[in-house]
């Protein structure tokens, strides 16, 4: 038997060069006569550019030119268009560099050109900029109040879009006749991503060839090639290769077309030379998409037997200044229709409304609008079954659908195909002795011990599908994945994917896959990704798309690759082709081992073709596109254990345990990888990041001494399981796990930091769970201390 | 054109002169003059800790100390601590544990950690978890990142028993 990948803790094929310092990111590509461009961006949340005088800037030795976007407009550079359409949007136009005016504090108003990176510091400091200042506002709620300062004309009250799903009279039936309802007032607050590698993009210009390159920080190299070729800078994309090396972490921040990446580019031809820019963090704060911000109202109801009936939902997204590339998708198809989670609802009604603020655009972040869909969904169920006076466990049980009830038509337009989430339950409340610590909680609180359990059983939805539905959803790309499989002649096999790498490891998982189809040695199988010019059309990684789209599109172009070797194999040993097996790394007939041939052996014949059937093509490779059938939908339960400090208000996270269901497991090392990072984040939210603007839209958490980042010694050790409910649709059976830990654990250490506030009266604080806000929280609860 | 000092420095076991800027930060110093990439830059306020190397057998952040600031010392980046086959224990420990994902903040969490182990060759677990406070992971959750700096502790700490025994 050939040794089989799948499954085993292989160690990861990528990290060699990672260990040793030889990894290759972007800003660690020098090429010869670059030039450094820095971008000047605006202090302030709103104002009208009145002028720029670049004198003093260009009379700086070593400065090769500033622009403006007066340049940009007048060499006929688009705005950056948002890639997702909704009914009615109200799309603000967002120029690489503002001609006329800013709207966040960290537009870019001009880009300096110099021989090394820190004249264009100098110079960009230089770029004397005669701004009007205008009225701003920052927070969602505030721009759609009454008089409250315009961010675009184009979108009257502030107002980007409306969108709705569910059946709201439905909803309206179900309280008229509840036995309980609730109703939760929740504040998702605005993230940063803050991968640790900061954005950096480098533009190539050949004159010879009129052909470009930009190596630049993507999770999507060929929606950069579509947005910049096609909408923003028409290059024709045959000459723009797009080139993302290895990237140091996303979490969505890097999907996005971004202006740097058509400043350099346009300076790059201007100049003739190449332009290098790569953002300082303080940078990164200022322009990367953001994530979440949402205020919300939910309200759900129960009847006497504290079935769920029904859950109504308004939220205001706030938007920022622009609408970034996913940004209307992110809270509306990626939030309205996860409200069901793994509940039986009768109904349910979701309304949003997205807002312009004077702010950074928020996008996709770890989760995308999944996450905040399971922090109302999750808090609000836990909230309810503190009203009933019932274990949030065991309400959460009596409501799931049942694993004979799939498909599952959800009143939210998704159809679930699988799932069955009491084991994963069971599972995660016996690795945690769910029962045991409760009655150790309840034992602590009478000598001031306060330990909070909270729950999540939360479902998401990934691998977006298929092509057809984003398309009528307002999606301007296809959801498909491609896969080019190449072997050469002496057997060793290239495979390129039009997924993106970006920490994920796929060079390891999807290699495992490829050898076991194969039936060779994963050493000979290389994966490729990260560069249009090499790449059939892809579209990249995100939304936790990566096995269950990506790597169904290899596993398809493996099948072409031994259905071709079987066709060469039954001329060569002169048999019907439906007699050769494909065994113990050979294609042989049927019942006769010692007629067999190699891979090597066929891959040999195939590229020479001396003694070759005479209806086949010489040569061994195969692509395949695969557009899946519907989403895939992993679920599972985290339980997370906090302890309060009621002196001083802080929250220690002491356990978390975690159980859940992504299908057939690959590689459990990275799968786990992906659920310690997921959880981090998601603890991050709950009891540390928070983005902050104050009234006039400055950022005043714009660097780590303010921006609190999850570090060593606020995690725990976490504790996973797993369940096994493998996806119907694709050919093997995997579900994304990229997201899960995120998507779960904010709700699930939210709801564990109020049940350990229970005893104080607290039934809900917002996020994150700082030890100030928490203290007064409990000190508000308790009586004044009378004067001695 | 800018002024520029010369400054020498002896970096992973190679000496060498050249012309920076006095404004040079020994980071960009690492990666622009002699071509070292594996040392990153995460942030600008010194708190990411990508940025680590060893000078004089210290950790510090490349990005808070300027190149003239390291005129005559012994530097060590990730390039010096090992490559494929001899492979320093750290470099092991994060390769078997997982202690990394996208390889950014890796460099700088194995030479911090590196500083850690020379003087407290068995860490507990909260020992690790405080002296990685000035390095920041997205990815990994530092779950691993523990895992990996154990794994390490543990093989020097066998390799050394193995010296003293042939001893």
């Amino acid at each position: 038997m050939t040794e089989k990948f799948f499954g085993k803790a292989v160690k990861r094929v990528e990290d060699p060069r990672f260990i040793t310092g030889a990894g290759n990111y972007t800003d660690d590509i020098v090429l010869h006569n670059m030039t450094y461009a820095a971008m000047v961006r605006s202090p302030y949340a709103h104002a009208k550019i009145n002028s720029i005088d670049a004198s003093a800037a260009l009379a700086l030795p070593g400065v090769l030119a500033v622009l403006t976007g007066k340049d940009l407009v007048a060499a006929g550079i688009n705005p950056i268009p948002p890639g997702w359409l909704l009914p009615d949007l109200k799309i603000s136009a967002h120029h690489a560099i503002q001609p006329d005016k800013v709207t966040h504090v960290g537009n870019i108003v001009a880009a300096v050109i110099a021989e090394t990176r820190a004249i264009a510091e100098d110079a960009a400091a230089l770029v004397d900029v005669d701004y009007e200042m205008l009225p701003a506002v920052a927070l969602g709620s505030t721009a759609l109040a009454e008089g409250a300062p315009q961010v675009h004309e184009l979108a009257p009250g502030n107002v980007a879009f409306k969108w709705e799903i569910g059946d709201s009279a439905a909803v309206d039936a179900e309280f008229a006749h509840a036995f309980k309802t609730v109703e939760v007032k929740l504040r998702n607050q605005r993230l940063v991503p803050n991968a640790i590698e900061p954005r950096s993009s480098l533009a190539d210009y050949k004159r010879a060839g009129d052909e470009y390159t930009l190596y630049t920080t993507s999770q999507n190299p060929h929606i950069h090639r579509v947005m910049l070729g096609a909408f923003i800078m028409g290059i024709p994309e045959h000459k723009l290769r797009i080139v993302s090396p290895d990237v140091g972490g996303g979490f969505g921040s890097k999907i996005f077309q971004y202006p740097e990446e058509v400043i350099v580019l346009f300076a790059s031809k201007k100049l003739n030379r190449p332009v290098k820019w790569t953002a300082t963090r303080s940078e990164s704060f200022v322009s990367d998409a953001q994530g979440r911000d949402h205020e919300t109202v939910a309200e759900m109801c129960v009847d006497a037997d504290h079935k769920v009936l029904a859950l109504r939902v308004k939220t205001i997204a706030n938007l920022g200044a622009y609408l970034t590339t996913f940004a209307p998708a992110v809270p509306t198809y990626l939030y309205g229709t996860l409200m069901n989670g793994t509940y039986k609802w009768k109904a349910i009604h979701c309304h949003v409304t997205g807002t312009y603020t004077n702010t950074v655009g928020v996008d996709a972040y770890r989760g995308a609008g999944r996450p905040e869909a399971t922090y109302v969904l999750e808090r609000i169920m836990s909230r309810m079954a503190l009203e009933l006076g019932v274990d949030p466990l065991e309400f959460r049980r009596k409501n799931f659908i049942q694993p004979d009830e799939f498909p599952y038509q959800t009143p939210v337009a998704l159809q679930y195909d699988s799932g069955n989430y009491e084991p994963a339950m069971d599972k995660a409340m016996a690795m945690l002795d769910y029962a045991g610590l409760r009655a150790k909680q309840a034992e602590g609180r009478k000598n001031g011990k306060y330990i909070g359990i909270g729950v999540s059983t939360y479902l998401e939805a990934c691998g977006l599908a298929p092509s057809a539905l984003v398309g009528s959803l307002g999606a301007q790309a296809g959801q498909w994945e491609s896969a080019l499989v190449r072997v050469s002649a002496t057997g060793k096999v290239e495979v390129l994917t039009g997924s993106h790498s970006h920490g994920q490891g796929h060079e390891t998982a999807f290699a495992q896959v490829v050898a076991d189809e194969l039936q060779i040695p994963m050493e000979d199988v290389s994966i490729v990704h990260g560069d249009t010019a090499r790449l059939p059309h892809g579209w990249g990684t995100y939304g936790s798309r990566s096995a269950p789209v990506g790597l169904s599109a290899i596993k398809m172009a493996s099948d072409k690759i031994n259905d071709k070797a079987k066709k060469i194999a039954a001329h060569l040993l002169e048999a019907s082709v439906d007699d050769i097996v494909h065994e113990d790394g050979k294609y042989q007939v049927k019942g006769v081992p010692e007629k067999s041939k190699s891979f090597f052996d066929i891959a040999l014949m195939a590229h020479l073709a001396h003694n070759y059937p005479a209806d086949l093509e010489p040569g061994l490779e195969a692509t395949h596109f695969y557009d899946p059938k519907n989403f895939v939908y992993p679920f599972g339960t985290h339980l997370a254990v906090v302890e309060v400090d009621a002196n001083t208000g802080h929250i220690q996270l002491i356990r978390y345990v975690c159980v859940d269901d992504c299908g057939p497991i690959i590689n459990p090392l990275i799968v786990e990888g992906q659920v310690h990072g997921g959880v981090a984040q998601g603890m991050g939210q709950a009891l540390l990041e928070n983005t902050v603007y104050d009234d006039n839209g400055q950022l005043t958490s714009g660097s780590y001494l303010e921006y609190t980042m999850p570090r060593a010694d606020n995690m725990v050790q976490l504790e996973i399981g797993h369940t096994v409910t493998p996806s119907p649709h694709n050919p093997l059976g995997v579900k994304g796990i990229g997201e899960a830990g995120t998507i779960s654990s904010t709700a699930a250490i939210a709801n564990a930091v109020i049940d350990a506030l229970e005893p104080f009266g607290v039934k809900h604080l917002d996020m994150p769970y700082t030890p100030e806000k928490v203290w007064r929280a409990i000190s508000a609860s308790l009586p004044q201390a009378a004067d001695d | 054109m800018a002024q520029v000092v010369a400054v020498t420095m002896t970096v992973n076991g190679v000496k060498s002169t050249h012309h920076p800027e006095p404004r040079t930060l020994l980071v960009h110093y690492l990666r622009e003059k002699l071509g070292l990439t594996g040392t990153h830059v995460g942030c600008d306020t010194s708190q990411c800790g990508s940025c680590t190397v060893h000078v004089d057998g210290m950790a510090i952040k490349s990005c808070t100390m300027f190149a003239v600031q390291a005129e005559g010392a012994n530097v060590t980046t990730i390039e010096g601590m090992g490559e494929i086959g001899h492979l320093h224990a750290l470099q092991t420990g994060f390769w078997e544990e997982h202690g990394l994902q996208c390889g950014f903040c890796t460099p700088g969490m194995i030479m911090s950690s590196a500083d850690l182990l020379s003087h407290n060759p068995n860490p507990s677990e909260s020992e690790i978890r405080h002296a990685l406070e000035g390095n920041f992971c997205r990815c990994t959750g530092y779950h691993n990142i523990v895992k990996a700096v154990q794994n390490a502790a543990h093989s020097m700490a066998q390799s050394a028993m193995a010296q003293a025994a042939d001893d």
